[in-house]
C-alpha cells in the first residue's frame, strides 16, 4: 500500500472558500467549503459532534436545588424559590404529552394554593421552566434576573410605579403554558416565564422569555409576548430586561398582552435614521 | 347529521363514528394523533378504516363538513369556493377509485390542474391516507404549480431555494455573511428569507432594506421576505417599506388561525396591500405562507381532526391568496407530532401531494429538531424523494444548522447535490444570473466557479478590521 497521505494534502480534493473570514461574523456554517459540491470530512464530522452534544442536552435533568440556592444568594431572596413540578412524571413522558407539560401536577397546585391563600395580588410573577434545555436556565436565570430586578428597581424609582413580585417559582418538566396556571393561582396580573429553549447545534443554552398579561389556564399564544435567545453569545441579558421591562410598562399601562402588544423596543431604530438604510450598512452594500 | 360507518373483518366488527373519526383512522401512525386520542388502536382497524374510506364516494366531503360550516370560516372558504364544474368528472368516482384514477394515465398534467378546482382538502387527504410513498411522488410529480414575482418557481426540471441566512440577534453583517455564503453556492431562487430573532416592526423594516439592497446592488432576480406576522408587515408597508412578500404561518381551522393572531380578511387586505406596490417584474404572486402537520393540535384547535387533515385545509386559506411560496415546515414542531424520520418523512410526502393536488406551489422546509429521532440520513432521504416527485423549492442555510431557529434543516451543499444527482436547476430567471455573475463555472453541470466572482471578490474589501462583530 502506498502512503497517499502526503500525495492528498497535495490534491485539492476540498475547494476552500476564500470567504471563510466572514466567520468571525456569525456562528452560522459559513465558508464550509466543498468536495465536489458535498460537505469536507472535517466538517461533517463537526457537524455530527456537534448534533450528538445537542442531543445529549435535551435529556440532562435540572438540577433545581443548585438553582434555588443560587438565585436565593444572587438576588438575595428572603422566601426561596418555590420548587414546582408538572403532569409529566420525567423526559420521555415529558417529549411525547405537551399537554402533560402545560399542567402543574397536584401537590404542586396545592402547594402555590396554600402560599396564595392570604389573597394578596400580585403585579408580576416570574416562573422559571426547565423546557428542552435545562442547561439554558441553569446558566442564564441568575443574571438575567439580577437585570431584570435591577432594572425593575430602576423604574420603581424613576417614575414611582411599583412592582409587587409574586414569589419565585422554579417548574421541572414544563412548557411555556404552564405558566398561566402559576400566575393564576398566585394573582398575578401578568406572568413572565423564563424557559429553555430547544437546543440548536450551537446554542445548546438558549433561554426564552414569554410575558403574558392577566395568565389563566387554556390562553393560547397570541396572548403572549416573546423575547428569544437569550445567552451569552447572544442576546445578553441586560438588553432582554430592558426590552421586557418597556413590554412588561405597556402591558400594564393597556392592560393586555399578545398581538396587539407590538414590541417597541426597537423603534428607536427607525426614529434614528434620516431617511437611509445606515442602520443597513454592511460589507455586501458598502460602496 | 354523522354517519356511522361499520364492517366486519372475520368475526371483529369495527364502527366508526363520524367522518372525523373514519379519516383520522385511516391515518398512517404518527405520535400527533396519538396525542390527540384520534389514532387506530390497532395496526388492523387502521387498515380497515382504509378500506372502509376506500368505499366513500368523493362527494360526502361536500355533504358532510368535518367542521360545521356555520363554526368555521375555512369550512365555509372550503364549499363556498368549490367549483362543481371541475368536480364534474370525479364526481362519480369513491375515494380508492379517486386514488386509480390519480394514478393512471388519464390523469395527465393538464386534466389534473382541470380537476383543482373541484378537490377539497379533506378529499385529498383522504386518497393521501390511500396512498403509499411512491404514489404520492408519482402523482405529485404530475401536478405543476408555476409561480412568479422576479422570477418563475415551480418549472418542470427545477427546484428553486429558499436563502435563510438567520442570525440570533438579527446582526446585520451576521446576515449579510450567510447570504454572501448562499449565494456564492447558488442559492436564493425562491426567496431570501429571514426569520427575525426580535419580531417587531421597527425590526422587520430593517432587514427588509438590508435584504432589499443586496438585491438591487447584484440585480439578483429573486424576491426577499421577512418572516414576521402579517399585521407587522401591513405596518411596514404603510411606513413605505421595501416588501416583496408578505408572510403569515397558516393553519386549517379558523381557530388555529386566530390563535395565530389573524384570519381570512387580514390575509386579503395584506394581499392587496403588497399588491399596490407593484414590485414583481415577471409575476404577481406576493403571499408567502408556512404550514405544517400538528400546529392546529398544538394550538387546541383541531376539532377531533387528525393532524394530516388538518394540514390539508391550510392549503384551502393559501391557494384563496395566489401565494408564490407554500412551505411545510415538516419536522419543526417536535417529536409530539412527528416522532421519528419514518414520520417526517411520510408527512413531507403527503403535505407536497395535497398541496399539489390542491394547486398550491408546495415546497418544503426537510428538518427535524434535536429532540426527534431523526438526523442528517433521514433529510437525505426526504430531499431525494422530494427532489423526485417535483418538490418547487426546499430550504438552503449554512451548513444545515440554523442557529436562530435551532433546528436543522437542509444546506446550501444539500441543495446541489440534489440538483446533481436529479438533474434539476433553478429558477430559468436566477439560473442566467449564476451564469452572468460566475457562481458557476457551468450551470448545466451545476458546477461551481473555484475562483472567487469579481463582484463580490470586491465587496470582501470593505470587510470591517479585527472581527468585531456589529450588535
Amino acid at each position: 500500500m502506498p502512503d497517499t497521505g502526503a500525495n492528498e494534502a497535495q490534491v485539492p480534493f476540498v475547494v476552500e472558500n476564500p470567504w471563510e473570514r466572514l466567520q468571525a461574523f456569525t456562528d452560522a456554517r459559513i465558508g464550509l467549503g466543498r468536495a465536489g459540491v458535498s460537505l469536507p470530512t472535517r466538517q461533517l464530522l463537526a457537524f455530527q459532534l456537534a448534533h450528538a452534544q445537542a442531543q445529549d442536552a435535551v435529556h440532562c435533568p435540572l438540577d433545581s436545588d443548585a438553582l434555588a440556592s443560587q438565585l436565593t444568594n444572587t438576588l438575595s431572596l428572603t422566601v426561596p424559590p418555590l420548587r414546582l413540578h408538572s403532569h409529566a412524571l420525567d423526559r420521555a413522558m415529558y417529549l411525547q404529552r405537551p399537554d402533560y407539560g402545560r399542567r402543574l401536577n397536584d401537590d404542586s397546585r396545592a402547594r402555590l394554593q396554600t402560599a396564595a391563600m392570604d389573597g394578596q395580588r400580585f403585579d408580576l410573577a416570574v416562573v422559571i421552566v426547565d423546557g428542552l434545555s435545562a442547561r439554558a436556565v441553569q446558566q442564564n436565570s441568575a443574571p438575567f434576573l439580577a437585570a431584570l430586578y435591577h432594572a425593575i428597581q430602576q423604574d420603581q424609582s424613576d417614575s414611582e410605579d411599583v412592582w409587587r413580585l409574586a414569589p419565585l417559582t422554579i417548574v421541572e418538566q414544563g412548557r411555556v403554558a404552564v405558566g398561566d396556571e402559576v400566575g393564576d393561582l398566585l394573582n398575578a396580573d401578568a406572568v413572565l416565564v423564563m424557559i429553555g429553549e430547544r437546543p440548536g447545534l450551537s446554542s445548546p443554552d438558549s433561554l426564552g422569555l414569554y410575558m403574558t398579561w392577566a395568565p389563566e389556564p387554556g390562553l393560547k399564544d397570541d396572548r403572549r409576548n416573546c423575547i428569544s435567545n437569550v445567552r451569552p453569545a447572544g442576546l445578553s441579558s441586560e438588553e432582554a430586561a430592558r426590552r421586557l421591562m418597556l413590554l412588561l410598562k405597556e402591558a400594564r399601562q393597556r392592560r393586555l398582552s399578545g398581538v396587539q402588544l407590538k414590541d417597541r423596543s426597537e423603534d428607536s431604530v427607525l426614529e434614528g435614521e434620516s431617511g437611509g438604510s445606515g442602520s443597513t450598512r454592511n460589507f455586501l452594500v458598502a460602496d | 347529521m354523522a354517519q356511522t360507518y361499520h364492517t366486519t373483518v372475520g368475526s371483529r366488527r369495527y364502527r366508526f363514528e363520524g367522518l372525523a373519526e373514519l379519516m383520522a383512522k385511516a391515518t398512517p401512525a404518527r405520535s400527533g394523533d396519538r396525542l390527540a386520542g384520534v389514532i387506530a388502536d390497532t395496526a388492523e382497524e387502521r387498515v380497515v378504516a382504509q378500506m372502509v374510506l376506500a368505499e366513500l364516494p368523493l362527494s360526502t366531503f361536500l355533504n358532510e363538513a368535518l367542521i360545521p360550516y356555520e363554526q368555521d370560516e375555512i369550512t365555509r372558504l372550503i364549499i363556498d369556493e368549490h367549483d362543481a364544474r371541475a368536480f364534474a368528472p370525479l364526481k362519480h368516482l369513491t375515494v380508492g377509485d379517486f386514488r386509480n384514477w390519480l394514478l393512471s394515465d388519464h390523469a395527465t398534467s393538464e386534466a389534473l390542474a382541470a380537476a383543482r378546482d373541484g378537490i377539497t382538502p379533506e378529499m385529498a387527504a383522504a386518497v393521501s391516507k390511500l396512498m403509499r410513498n411512491q404514489d404520492l411522488i408519482l402523482v405529485a410529480r404530475k401536478c405543476q404549480v408555476t409561480t412568479a414575482f422576479r422570477n418563475t418557481i415551480g418549472l418542470s426540471g427545477r427546484m428553486s431555494t429558499r436563502l435563510q441566512p438567520n442570525h440570533p440577534t438579527d446582526d446585520v453583517t451576521g446576515i449579510a455573511a450567510s447570504i454572501l455564503d448562499g449565494l456564492l453556492y447558488g442559492s436564493g431562487d425562491a426567496v431570501i428569507g429571514i426569520n427575525p430573532a426580535t419580531d417587531n416592526v421597527a425590526q422587520s423594516i430593517k432587514l427588509m432594506r438590508l435584504m432589499d439592497d443586496v438585491i438591487q446592488k447584484y440585480q439578483i432576480p429573486t424576491q426577499s421576505c421577512v418572516l414576521t406576522h402579517v399585521t407587522n408587515t401591513l405596518e411596514a408597508i404603510e411606513k413605505g417599506a421595501p416588501v416583496d412578500l408578505v408572510f403569515q404561518s397558516i393553519g386549517g381551522t379558523e381557530a388555529t388561525n386566530r390563535s395565530f393572531g389573524f384570519d381570512l380578511s387580514i390575509l386579503a387586505e395584506a394581499e392587496a396591500a403588497a399588491q399596490t406596490l407593484n414590485r414583481g417584474t415577471v409575476g404577481r404572486n406576493v403571499m408567502y405562507f408556512e404550514t405544517g402537520q400538528g400546529s392546529s393540535l398544538s394550538a387546541d384547535a383541531h376539532h377531533g381532526l387528525d393532524q394530516q387533515t388538518c394540514e390539508a385545509r391550510a392549503y384551502a386559506v393559501a391557494r384563496k391568496f395566489s401565494p408564490l411560496l407554500v412551505n411545510t415546515v415538516v419536522g419543526f414542531i417536535g417529536p409530539e407530532y412527528l416522532y421519528d424520520g419514518k414520520e417526517i418523512i411520510r408527512a413531507g410526502l403527503e403535505d407536497h401531494f395535497c398541496g399539489k393536488l390542491l394547486g398550491v406551489p408546495m415546497g418544503c422546509d426537510v428538518c427535524y429538531t434535536n429532540h426527534a429521532e431523526a438526523d442528517q440520513n433521514d433529510m437525505d432521504n426526504l430531499l431525494t424523494l422530494l427532489g423526485v416527485a417535483g418538490c418547487n423549492f426546499v430550504m438552503g442555510i449554512p451548513g444545515s444548522d440554523d442557529i436562530m431557529l435551532n433546528y436543522q434543516t437542509t444546506s446550501f451543499h444539500d441543495a446541489l447535490y440534489a440538483r446533481r444527482v436529479l438533474g434539476l436547476k433553478a429558477a430559468p430567471e436566477f439560473e442566467r444570473w449564476l451564469e452572468q455573475v460566475q457562481i458557476f463555472q457551468d450551470v448545466g453541470a451545476c458546477q461551481l466557479n473555484d475562483q472567487l466572482p469579481a463582484a463580490f471578490a470586491n465587496s470582501l474589501r470593505h470587510l470591517p478590521r479585527g472581527g468585531s462583530r456589529d450588535a
